[in-house]
């Protein structure tokens, strides 16, 4: 009798394993981030076409130093590395993650505390496989399996960029991760499963524009690591590809070219001018770490590049989400809608009005519009709170920014202005509550 | 960069089009009627009217404003509206430093002209969006009252 | 009305140029009231009229001049200085036009701080009786010339609307045709003044004479001054408090078109441009090195601790009666604290000056409550005497202390010197809030003794920064800020064997007068100590202060004024703005004046506060314009709900971290209480009531909290956090 429970337990293990494997098997070999496009690829060096990689050519063939900053702003490292009103690349910025706080490193050439001593190789390691000098392997909050599909060249241009800048003296500060995520050696488990090591491979069948689009997406912009789900590894999950997740509280929405939760019904310009200025009419204003990503990296790049980007974005398959399609405008007058919410009226007629007005069309400036707006309409009300609490920067210079109200407005007040700006402007209303705001601060 | 019209006079504009109608208003013009208090839209002592709506100058590009007619509180008397909400601010006594009055004035007249008989809310909708370091708030709401039914 | 456009725009009228200098340059008599007299220079040219002393100017045809020693903010001056004048000089309101004095001390200086200085809510105290006296004066000068030239007694002669006639023959002359000779007489120094029930001005709800320009947009403050040729510059200081300029790379800036100049200070970079707003976008455009000086470790959190060290230090003291230390160790004891944050005085019209440095001197345009101090400021700037700087006052758009000092005046100064022609200088809002010279810290041990009910000891310890030890110096006698102990010297109540001490605290954070000066931290602690011991005795708020008011009629009787109007021991009504309701009281006696305040609040679960309700009954004394008395203390409630409410200014990393309104909260007509007044009818001396609406508000607040809640403010402002309600 007790054989047989210990035999069936024995065979239970094995069935959990082998279905544990199953499951990590079908995460590890999911497809590759553009295998959507079908098709083959080459490796870079066979490939006929004009060079998906690098700075474009009015940058590169001019200047390299030039060309080096170029690329440096395509992967966007500044943001990350940066602390808030920190030196540029010094790192310091706080990342809170579930299983603790990360702080990126100082990437400035200081050779005490920066990278000044590391070689091209171990930078290379570093950025293509996640090792570090020490052969500690980083956790994926750096972009590696993304920033592992570009070329060495640019790599190495990067490195000379951030070389060339004057070196900061900031010492790192050490991750607060408690046992097990302390344990960096099983990130050499998770690199050996979820990156694959291999560089960008284009796609001959495909036009040039896609595949340089490919190449600014995935590899360098890494857009996947905040617009696409992770699964439950922490690898991205390539099935719902650009399906929308969520980092530092925010929500990246799906931009995958679904029509109702995703932007498959932007136009190309619409989405051009988004990414190029943070802005386009009707659509709403990039904020949070968008914002941060269209300040430093995609309003740096040329008119092409976007375009590229713009093509390789329209090409990805729609991932079917939840959120709502946007509601058409308010009512010119507060008083025809009828919502419960007398705090959140009165801080929308007090702070918000003078910029949104009451139809939530802007009242001088189209940014301020609401009504459209992805955040607005998307019931958890995340965004729209974190956009109040912080406010929502300019992205580009000569734009109208929206100061922050998280300093003397409580959480009481918050979740009400942002249950009512929802209900108001949006297709259907956030339900937050202060212990949500709570949250939201503690997030970001 | 153009032309603009303001309380029914065309104007010439040097500025630049990005430039917000308030400084082309105040350090162009001379209007300076039109004060500055904020620049982010919280204060409101920079409320003109463009055709009619209060709307906040430091936040209004002077670019935007194409052949819209500007009013500001040099020109709002000229107004029934307009003129009936400055004789009430007068009767009751409402301003104190007075430095916030041109922009409630003009908030309270944009009320008055699009509901002539506004209730607390209304009100509230309409003026929350001006600061009144002085706190005249109590005389602004019986001026507004006081305005639509003389 | 007030003089016009171009005349305040610094255009070349006869009549301000004339009265610059204290009239003194003017033919005719010049007397300076409650001061030595002037005589007029031999030689100088008549102008038409007479200036008959330092306040009144008569000419030949059109309004009188009045010059007015304290400047108008808001709180009504103007009109209440321009009654006391025209009251006893027989004119109408309407027949003046009121003049900004010009720094002139020996003519204009306080009559108690002797400094050219609006402030303290001491204007009416301080200027009623010299004002009526220069009217009294001016006008008996004028019936002197009448009676001269009709050749009758002047004891037949009676004075209506700027009118003189002689009843018997029926002749008539204007001021104006008898001014010229008016000024060849000696001043009278005896002139008696009106009884009160000649009055017909002063105690009359007279309409103010600055409000027309204002509704109209036509007022000219110092931010609306244009000069031919001026320029505008934006300017920065260092994000740490103390900084300094490192390094600027000026060609961003220069680089962009409209802006003029870069102009680097050792602690402020400034741009200079065609407009502001171009001059703004020059500044942002730069990427400023600063080197954060000795307060970049300044933290909010040690600056309330060194505070609160200070705090147990020796004082001085400052009221001693009986042994109160002794009685303190034994018997039911009762203890608290009370602290106040930094505030900055955010007025709508932020800082400006327009400065035109040339010909070896200055002219400045700006609106100051103390323009000597500017005068001398900018004097020290460029190495001239002071009569080297002319400053032309303007009306102020918000003063509440915020222009007691010259500091911008400097800094302008410090700019315009490095631009040729006229610069004027404006400062964004987040400048205004970095570079403002704050209300201090203050913190207040209280520790009482109770016995049979009533409190038979008290100590009461006073700790923070001496103003008036660098404002004012002779003020500041014996170890004492006689400001920052007001309220806690004198409170209207009896209580026992006293002792109230004084202990001088100064941190790195510039600090200035704030309205509400020291009552607001005095009386805020007395107010909310008797509280916090009423509540825990079980007695009544209004009996227990009741018991302690025998000697203080006037007290005794603004609160049950107050009590009676606003219902008190009644229950409150249920509000939609929070289910937790509270009623609370407070009552002072400052700025000498006495106020009594009630204040409903409703506290949702979540900690947030609305005040639904205000009554205050006051008594000033004698009053001059009693709707101004009104409008100030409903004003000085939206100041004080906004203070207790929201108002504070941190320190991170020697930074300010407030910058606009979005973070530094004032009240908004959504947000408002309704407010009453008892105004109590007094023929007692006037008080002041620029500040008191302010101070009293705050406690009565924080006590209909602690009545709410159970939860004492003892660190303002309120902090949702401690009141929320946990489910
Ligand atoms: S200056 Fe425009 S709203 Fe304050
Ligand atoms: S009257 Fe002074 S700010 Fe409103």
């Amino acid at each position: 009798m007790k054989r047989k429970l210990l035999l069936s337990l024995a065979a239970l293990v094995v069935v959990a394993g082998a279905a544990a494997l199953g499951v990590v098997g079908w995460m590890a070999l999911q497809p590759g981030p553009y295998a959507f496009a079908g098709g083959s690829t080459v490796p870079l060096t066979a490939y006929q076409g004009p060079s998906p990689t690098g700075a474009p050519a009015e940058f590169a063939g001019v200047d390299a130093a030039k060309g080096a900053a170029y690329i440096t702003a395509m992967a966007d490292c500044q943001a990350c590395h940066t602390a808030p009103g920190g030196k540029p690349f010094a790192g310091g910025r706080a990342f809170v993650l579930p299983f603790g706080t990360i702080y990126t490193p100082n990437l400035t050439a200081d050779p005490e505390t920066g990278i000044g001593n590391w070689t091209d190789a171990q930078f290379l390691d570093a950025v293509h496989r996640g090792i570090a000098p020490d052969g500690s392997h980083y956790y994926p909050a750096f972009p590696y399996p993304s920033y592992t599909m570009l070329s060495d060249e640019d790599v190495l241009a990067i490195k000379a960029h951030l070389f060339s800048l004057p070196p900061v003296k900031q010492a790192n500060k050490p991750n607060t991760f408690g046992f097990p995520y302390n344990q960096r050696w099983l990130m050499a488990i998770w690199s050996a499963l979820f990156n694959p090591n291999e560089r960008f491979r284009p796609a001959p069948e495909k036009s040039p524009e896609w595949n340089r689009g490919a190449y600014l997406v995935e590899a360098a912009g890494h857009c996947g690591e905040c617009h696409t789900p992770r699964n439950l590894m922490q690898a991205l999950d390539q099935r719902r590809k650009f399906g929308g997740a969520t980092g530092e509280g925010w929500n990246a929405y799906n931009i995958s070219t679904d029509k109702v939760s995703g932007v498959g019904d932007w136009r190309p310009d619409e989405l051009a001018a988004y990414l190029s200025t943070g802005h386009a009419r009707g659509r709403g204003v990039a904020s949070g770490p968008m914002g941060e990503a269209v300040e430093l990296s995609l309003s740096q790049l040329t008119g092409a590049d976007i375009g590229a980007i713009v093509t390789y974005l329209r090409s990805v398959p729609p991932v079917k989400g939840d959120l709502p399609a946007p509601a058409g405008p308010a009512p010119a007058t507060p008083q025809i809608a009828a919502i419960d919410n007398p705090v959140g009226k009165r801080i929308v007629e007090g702070n918000c009005a003078s910029c949104h007005a009451w139809t939530g069309a802007g009242a001088a400036r189209e940014e301020a519009q609401l009504t459209g707006v992805r955040a607005v309409n998307d019931p958890s009300g995340a965004n729209v709170a974190l956009m109040i609490l912080h406010g929502s920067g300019a992205a580009t210079a000569r734009r109208p920014y929206m100061p922050g109200f998280g300093k003397v407005y409580s959480n009481d007040e918050i979740a009400a202005v942002t249950n009512y700006v929802t209900a108001r402007f949006g297709a259907q209303p956030s339900r937050l509550m202060a212990a949500d705001i709570a949250r939201l601060r503690d997030a970001n | 960069m153009g032309t603009i019209s303001v309380n029914g006079e065309t104007y010439e504009v040097v500025a630049a089009s990005d430039t917000p109608l308030l400084w082309v208003l105040r350090d162009e013009l001379g209007l300076t009627g039109t004060k500055f208090g904020c620049g982010i839209a919280q204060c409101g002592v920079c409320t003109v009217h463009v055709d009619g709506v209060a709307v906040r100058s430091c936040q209004m590009l002077v670019g935007m404003v194409g052949q819209r007619a500007i009013t500001t509180i040099e020109g709002v008397g000229d107004t029934p509206v307009g003129a009936r909400v400055q004789k009430a601010w007068l009767d009751l006594e409402v301003v104190q430093c007075g430095y916030c009055q041109p922009g409630q004035i003009m908030a309270a007249t944009a009320l008055l002209a699009a509901n002539p008989d506004p209730d607390d809310g209304a009100i509230d909708a309409a003026m929350a969006g001006n600061l009144c370091r002085c706190g005249t708030y109590v005389r602004i709401r019986e001026g507004i009252k006081h305005a639509a039914r003389p | 009305m007030l003089h016009d456009r171009e005349e305040q725009r610094g255009g070349t009228l006869s009549r301000r140029s004339v009265l610059r200098g204290g009239a003194a340059v003017l033919g005719g008599l010049v007397l300076g009231i409650a001061l030595p007299a002037k005589r007029a220079r031999a030689g100088e040219p008549q102008a038409a009229g007479a200036a008959l002393n330092a306040f009144v100017h008569i000419p030949a045809q059109g309004p009188v001049s009045l010059v007015m020693p304290a400047v108008e903010m808001g709180q009504g001056v103007y009109t209440s200085q321009a009654m006391c004048l025209a009251e006893e000089l027989d004119i109408g309101l309407d027949q003046i036009e009121a003049i900004h004095a010009p720094p002139d001390r020996e003519h204009y200086g306080h009559p108690t701080f002797y400094v050219q200085a609006t402030g303290g809510s001491t204007t009416t105290m301080a200027w009623s009786e010299p004002l009526r006296k220069a009217g009294a004066t001016a006008r008996a000068m004028l019936v002197s010339a009448a009676a001269a030239e009709w050749s009758v007694p002047a004891s037949e002669l009676v004075t209506e609307r700027g009118v003189i006639t002689h009843p018997g023959s029926g002749r008539r002359l204007r001021y104006g045709d008898v001014a010229d000779r008016a000024g060849q007489f000696p001043p009278p120094t005896d002139v008696p003044l009106k009884s009160p029930d000649q009055f017909r001005l002063i105690g009359t709800r007279a309409r103010r004479i600055d409000t027309p320009a204002k509704v109209v947009g036509k007022t000219v403050y110092g931010i609306d001054v244009i000069r031919p040729g001026m320029k505008f510059a934006a300017l920065m200081a260092a994000p740490v408090l103390g900084g300094k300029v490192e390094h600027v790379d000026e060609a961003p800036a220069l680089a962009m078109p409209g802006v003029r100049q870069v102009v680097v200070l050792e602690d402020i970079v400034a741009v200079v441009g065609d407009n502001t707003w171009i001059a703004e976008q020059g500044l942002r455009a730069l990427d400023i090195m600063w080197s954060p000086g000795p307060n970049a470790a300044l933290d909010q959190a040690q600056l309330w601790a060194d505070t609160e060290k200070a705090s147990t230090g020796p004082g001085v003291a400052v009221r001693k009666e009986g042994d109160a230390p002794g009685k303190l160790g034994t018997g039911v004891l009762f203890d608290a604290t009370y602290e106040l944050p930094f505030l900055a005085h955010t007025s709508m019209e932020t800082q400006n000056c327009t400065v035109h440095v040339h010909d070896g001197g200055c002219e400045i345009w700006v609106g100051t409550q103390v323009p000597g101090y500017a005068q001398a400021g900018a004097a020290q700037v460029l190495g001239v005497s002071p009569d080297k700087v002319t400053v032309y006052n303007h009306l102020i758009g918000g003063g509440f202390g915020g222009r007691l000092e010259a500091a911008p005046i400097v800094t302008a100064t410090r700019i315009a010197q490095k631009v040729s022609g006229p610069v004027k200088v404006i400062w964004s809002r987040e400048q205004d809030i970095r570079q403002d010279m704050f209300r201090p810290l203050y913190h207040n041990r209280l520790k009482a003794r109770v016995e049979s009910g009533r409190i038979i000891a008290w100590q009461h310890r006073v700790t923070g920064p001496s103003i008036l030890a660098r404002w004012l110096p002779p003020a500041f006698k014996d170890g004492v800020d006689s400001d920052a102990i007001d309220g806690a010297a004198e409170p209207p109540y009896a209580l026992g064997e006293m002792l109230v001490e004084y202990i001088r605290h100064e941190n790195a954070v510039p600090f200035s007068f704030w309205r509400g000066v020291g009552p607001n931290s005095t009386v805020f602690s007395v107010e909310s100590f008797l509280d916090l011991i009423a509540g825990k005795t079980g007695a009544d708020p209004v009996a227990f202060r009741c018991l302690m008011l025998e000697k203080t009629p006037r007290a005794r009787a603004v609160l049950d004024a107050a009590a009676a109007k606003a219902g008190w021991g009644k229950p409150l009504d249920p509000s939609p703005f929070g289910a937790r309701r509270g009623r609370g009281v407070a009552l002072m006696h400052a700025f000498g004046s006495h106020l009594a305040c009630v204040a409903d609040v409703a506290v949702t679960d979540g900690g947030d506060v609305r005040v639904t309700k205000v009554v205050v009954a006051a008594d000033v004394g004698r009053v001059i314009n009693p709707d101004t008395v009104v409008a100030q203390i409903q004003g000085g409630v939206v100041f004080g709900v906004a203070t207790v409410l929201h108002n504070r200014i941190t320190f991170a990393g020697g930074r300010v971290e407030q910058t606009n309104f979005n973070d530094y909260r004032l009240l908004r007509i959504n947000e408002m209480p309704t407010i009453e007044v008892d105004l109590l009818s007094s023929s007692e001396k006037s008080g002041g009531i620029g500040e008191p609406g302010t101070v009293i508000v705050q406690p009565a607040v924080a006590n209909a909290v602690f009545a709410a809640t159970g939860v004492q403010l003892t660190r303002m402002p309120l902090d949702a956090s401690l009141i929320a309600r946990t489910v």
